[in-house]
């Protein structure tokens, strides 16, 4: 085997928590299925718009569909073999609890100031050991420079913790999908941190 | 007194503030924040309540909207 499918088969039993399936969380679990994480564990309550495609990891013919629903079939046909669990509902306190509670790794992707709050606060108190991975600025577009992650202990922080949306911010593609792929190769870091590559 | 404060150490001209002061102190004007003290997340409400000291570590994330 080579080394990516060394990774693939080291990730198979690897689960990861995702809160939000819109820019980030789409594109993230994407970047995830396609290195091999076993299990992603997504949560959105959600459903397609024909605004979402200028950034999310959905297609035309889905439009209408809930997020969470979508995004398992477009997983699927990367790899079937990936198991999605999704939850079609809006994420609080208790809730969140039960459903991210067998993750390895958790992906906040949520997309309201407030409710990422509520989220991560809700996971540093009940797990302050699990990884969590934060998303935090990414509207615009160019300004590839103060884009950053800042990663301490267990809480990486993706973003420019700058760029809120707004009407003449828009999330946009480039910038929301490198923000989300900075936060799935964060989760890689963690979830890697003891794969050793075995030369057979 | 001496904090860390987001991973770096900051002096302070005062003994003890709370966790409120402090934020309104550096001037951290994000509506929404996350706010821990030594490893524990303190909640918005509870601000007033926790005071920081001499030798504390302080971390406050910015949460911006957009996801």
């Amino acid at each position: 085997m080579d080394v990516s499918q060394q990774i693939s088969k080291y990730l198979k039993k690897a689960r990861v928590g995702i809160a939000g399936v819109g820019g980030l969380g789409s594109n993230a679990a994407v970047a995830l299925a396609r290195v091999g994480v076993g299990t992603l564990i997504v949560a959105d309550f959600d459903v397609i718009e024909i605004g979402n495609l200028n950034r999310q990891y959905y297609f035309f013919h889905q439009v209408g569909l809930p997020k969470v629903m979508a995004l398992k079939e477009n997983i699927h046909q990367i790899d079937a073999q990936i198991r999605v669990v999704s939850h079609h509902v809006k994420l609080n306190q208790q809730n969140s609890i039960l459903i991210f509670r067998d993750c390895d790794v958790l992906i906040e992707a949520l997309d309201n100031a407030q409710m990422k709050q509520m989220f991560i606060e809700t996971a540093l108190s009940e797990w302050p050991y699990r990884p969590l991975i934060v998303g935090s600025g990414l509207a615009g577009w160019g300004k590839n420079e103060i884009i950053k992650v800042q990663q301490y202990d267990n809480l990486a922080i993706c973003g420019d913790e700058m760029f809120e949306v707004s009407d003449s911010l828009p999330p946009l593609a480039p910038r929301v999908a490198v923000v989300a792929n900075l936060q799935a190769n964060a989760a890689l870091e963690f979830l890697l941190k003891d794969f050793k590559f075995k030369n057979e | 007194m001496k904090i860390i404060l987001n991973h770096k150490e900051e002096t302070i001209d005062a003994d003890t503030l709370t966790l409120a002061e402090l934020i309104r102190l550096k001037k951290f004007t994000f509506r929404i924040l996350v706010t821990k003290v030594n490893g524990r997340v303190v909640k918005a409400e509870d601000r007033d309540n926790i005071w920081i000291k001499d030798g504390d570590n302080v971390e406050v994330i910015h949460l911006i909207s957009g996801g």
